[in-house]
């Protein structure tokens, strides 16, 4: 599974733009690549072309420049029936006149098929969803999490290879949200479809995705597997909008053997990972996971750059200790630590010294 | 668990039943709100309820014949109206009595024209009478019976008579008559009907009972009148009826005015469905006569096509509205809605000038080489005429709700059954169209129920193929002023509404209709 081989790609974006208006682009070059059975997840805040995308490759937009392959096949002129892609809408979409069987089967009988081998499907795909029992119903008589199973099901009943999910599970609330993500990715796994699903949920996108892609301003900012995304990201919208993310603004001073020095906007220096930096005297903002950094001297690489920090504020939640410090003028600036037997708890008022790995601390762009 | 016993009722705070507090504290709402619609309730009571009640009563009302001629309808109760002959003299000598106090009054051209609507000629036959009553030859009788005592002339004479509770049940004819007149006299003349010359007809009454053997031993004077009867010279009512009128001679009418004395009728409902009352029960009434169920039938018939026209042309209009993005949208509707804001009469009369012979349609299909100049098309003055000036103004009436229902309907539907694997069409057929129904549904409802009742279009645009059963119903409330087949045609109607309504609730479901959202 080598994302990056376009011969062994099903569905594929090459250079594809997209505007509404014929004024701004709403997606500017888009390229992006997905082997067969792939989860992927597109991620990112609102209005950033997520759902026109997904409309693109389902076939109700057109990209205004590039092309969409499906299965080595480009699909620009193919209308959106003909596609064979299942997709499940934000809202559902449940033919409200129908009842569940007939719109579970609805996708069948339009293809033709027999009546006894479309009951046996919609059967399956109802047991599927572990929703058997209500194929008489029709949709409004049915509670929010029981439609979106049978959204799912009607998706995926007629077998098509790629699904497409809107933010499925948008409406639902926590509990049956973190179910129905993992039913979604168990189902998804077991028939190994190939599944874009799109959310601005991050711990959605990080729990149930091979690989997501990151989207802002109609361009992908990263596309990579949950943990790579977490702990390298490659820019710093991408660091501040997955996890919690301490940033400090400075300018590079040097860049050595993989190691930067970053001379931050109130004079201390520190080291860290240039990642989006290349020479000295560029703006960076430097970004620092909550959990990676150290007030434990002991625990410190030896010569590693230490700062002054006053503590502001200690929140206990539970398993971890969550604490709020001033370093180098951002007041925003938190620790995250686990509450272990040996864990300090820090009061308001004290000054410590904080550090961290160089590698942990990324230069990222401006 | 509380105090309160869990077999008891419950009680609130004060001790008082929680029931009891709690309507207490409702009526006051209920008051307030019976107060805020009580404005709109006595409005719709007075200027709807009250005449559709009263055009429900009238159609089936027919005081008029018992009121006017209470004698004759009661001595005609038993006369067999198979016989063919006309009643007897007694029944002649009621009429007489009726009429006469009828034409004193005026109202015996009212109860022709009524009876006309049955039996042509009636109308006239009552005018005619109606002139010649107070010249009948009875006063024979007045002369023979003042010449045996003057003391008859005084209307006092006769004031006393029925003052006596024995004269007037051993009299009975003679003593309502007399009531009558003195009613008449004194309410509508506002004279003393003892001041008054004794009409002749009470003398005729007065001799027909006593000659019928009655009043004997009641009073000197009414004695001394039966013993000279024997040597009274006579004469025949019914020839002076006949004299008047020949018509009095035949069955017909008598039959007539038996057949409609009872104070409730289903004349009006038999004539409005092209009956009558025949001999042996209702019966259609000859080929040649019939209009109403044809007319039923045509209103029903083109109500149905204007309907079906409108959904036509309304429903991709509504679409396209639906589909816009709302300031474009709301610009069509606009356009949608300008008829509203022009006259009904300016509309249809448009549709005159654009439809007729000389038109502008037909000046440009001679001018385009598509019909012969000598051969313009024909499309006003009949139903084409009719149904493409309806159809164009009830329009507005089924986009609305189709708009307002569409515009309910999320376009991710369609993308659902696209995605599905559904064409276009079907996308379209399986799961648009029927979320839509609902606005059809009350689409139509609208246009049929408007259109059915239509009157001024058809009018003026209908010629005598394209008129409307209220065409007929203006005419005969404002024409012929037969208001009571008026009112069973406006009931009939009503009804015909009612059914189709529960037909459409029975087969698509009221709950299916949709106004909006
Ligand atoms: N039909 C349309 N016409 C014009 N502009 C549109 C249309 N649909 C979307 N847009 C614009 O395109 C941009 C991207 O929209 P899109 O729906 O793809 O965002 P998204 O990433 O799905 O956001 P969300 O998370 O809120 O669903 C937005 O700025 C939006 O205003
Ligand atoms: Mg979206």
């Amino acid at each position: 599974m080598s994302p990056s081989q376009s011969d062994t790609a099903f569905v594929e974006f090459i250079r594809v733009q997209k505007s509404y208006d014929g004024e701004n682009l709403v997606v500017k070059d888009l390229n992006l690549s997905m082997p067969k059975g792939e989860f992927l997840t597109m991620l990112g805040p609102s209005g950033s072309g997520k759902t026109t995308c997904l409309m693109m490759l389902a076939g109700f937009e057109t990209a205004t420049h590039g092309e969409i392959m499906l299965d080595g096949q480009p699909i620009n002129n193919i209308p959106p029936h003909k596609r064979g892609i299942g997709m499940v809408f934000q809202n559902y979409a449940l033919f409200p006149h129908m009842t569940v069987a007939e719109n579970l089967s609805f996708p069948l009988e339009v293809r033709k098929m027999g009546k006894s081998e479309r009951e046996e499907k919609v059967v399956r795909a109802l047991d599927m969803v572990q929703m058997g029992a209500f194929g008489g119903r029709r949709p409004a008589q049915l509670s929010g999490g029981q439609q979106q199973r049978i959204a799912l099901a009607r998706a995926l009943v007629f077998e098509p290879e790629l699904v497409l999910m809107d933010e499925p599970l948008g409406a639902l609330d926590k509990q049956l949200r973190e179910h129905m993500q993992f039913e979604i990715t168990g189902i998804a796994h077991n028939l190994g479809i190939t599944v874009v699903y799109v959310t601005h949920d991050q711990t959605e996108a990080l729990t149930m995705s091979d690989r997501v892609a990151v989207f802002d301003d109609g361009r992908i900012q990263q596309l990579a597997p949950p943990d790579e995304l977490y702990e390298q990201p490659q820019n710093s919208f991408v660091a501040q909008f997955i996890g919690e993310n301490n940033t400090l603004e400075g300018v590079v001073q040097s860049i050595e053997n993989g190691v930067a020095s970053v001379k931050l906007d109130d004079g201390e220096i520190i080291d860290a990972n240039p990642v989006n930096v290349s020479k000295p005297g560029e703006r960076t903002k430097v970004s620092i996971r909550p959990e990676r950094v150290e007030f434990n001297k002991a625990r410190l690489q030896e010569g590693a750059h230490t700062l002054k920090a006053e503590v502001l504020e200690f929140i206990y939640m539970g398993d971890v200790f969550r604490t709020r410090l001033r370093v180098a003028g951002n007041d925003n600036f938190v620790v995250k630590t686990r509450n272990a037997p040996d864990a300090v708890r820090l009061k308001p008022g004290e000054h410590i010294e904080i550090g961290w790995l160089p590698k942990d601390c990324r230069a990222l762009d401006a | 668990m509380s105090d309160t016993a869990a077999s008891g009722p419950v009680m609130s705070a004060d001790g008082v039943p929680l029931k009891r507090s709690l309507n207490r504290a409702l009526r006051a709402q209920k008051i307030r709100a019976l107060a805020l619609i009580a404005p709109l309730l006595l409005f719709v009571l007075i200027t709807f309820i009250a005449p559709i009640a009263d055009m429900l009563f009238r159609s089936v009302e027919n005081q008029i014949v018992r009121e006017t001629l209470p004698e004759t309808v009661q001595r005609l109760g038993d006369w067999d109206a198979d016989s063919g002959e006309p009643p007897s003299e007694a029944v002649f000598t009621a009429l007489y009595a009726d009429i006469f106090l009828a034409a004193e009054r005026k109202l015996h051209t009212r109860l022709g024209s009524r009876l006309n609507y049955e039996e042509t000629g009636a109308s006239s036959l009552f005018r005619k009478t109606g002139r010649r009553v107070d010249r009948f030859d009875t006063d024979i009788y007045t002369d023979q019976i003042t010449d045996l005592d003057p003391a008859w002339e005084a209307g006092a004479t006769w004031a006393a008579l029925f003052e006596a509770r024995e004269a007037r049940s051993a009299l009975p004819f003679t003593a309502r008559s007399w009531e009558r007149w003195t009613d008449f006299v004194i309410n509508e003349e506002e004279d003393d009907p003892l001041e008054e010359d004794v009409p002749d007809f009470l003398y005729t009454a007065l001799y027909s009972e006593l000659a019928d053997g009655a009043g004997a031993g009641l009073d000197p004077r009414v004695d001394q009148v039966i013993d000279a009867l024997p040597g009274f010279e006579t004469v025949s009512v019914r020839e002076q009826f006949l004299d008047a009128d020949e018509d009095w001679g035949g069955a017909d009418i008598w039959r007539t005015i038996q057949t409609y004395s009872p104070a409730y009728t289903s004349g009006y409902f038999l004539n409005a469905v092209d009956m009558e009352k025949g001999t042996d029960g209702p019966q259609f009434r000859p080929e040649n006569e019939q209009i109403y169920l044809t007319l039923f039938k045509r209103t029903m018939f083109m109500s149905m096509v204007i309907t079906f026209s409108c959904i036509l042309l309304g429903y991709p209009v509504a679409w396209i509205l639906a589909n816009l993005p709302a300031r474009t949208a709301n610009l069509l509707m606009i356009l949608v809605l300008l008829p509203f804001w022009t006259s009904l009469l300016v509309r249809t009369s448009a549709w005159k000038v654009m439809l007729q012979q000389q038109g502008v349609i037909n000046d440009t299909l001679v001018w385009l080489g598509l019909v012969d100049d000598g051969s313009r098309l024909v499309m006003i003055n009949n139903q084409f005429g009719t149904i493409v000036a309806m159809t164009h103004i009830l329009l507005p009436f089924m986009i609305l709700p189709l708009y307002s229902v569409m515009q309910t309907i999320p376009p991710t539907y369609l993308r659902a059954a696209k995605s599905l694997g559904a064409t276009n069409w079907t996308a379209f057929w399986r799961v648009y169209f029927p979320q839509s129904v609902p606005g059809i549904g009350a689409g139509s409802i609208l246009v049929f129920i408007l259109s059915i009742g239509y009157y001024i279009t058809p009018e003026i645009v209908g010629g005598t193929t394209g008129t409307f059963i209220s065409n007929r119903i203006a005419y005969h409330i404002s024409s012929s002023l037969n208001w009571g087949l008026a009112a069973a045609l406006g009931t009939i109607l009503l009804a015909v509404v009612l059914v189709l309504y529960w037909l459409y609730d029975q087969i698509v479901g009221i709950d299916n209709v949709k106004l909006g959202g």
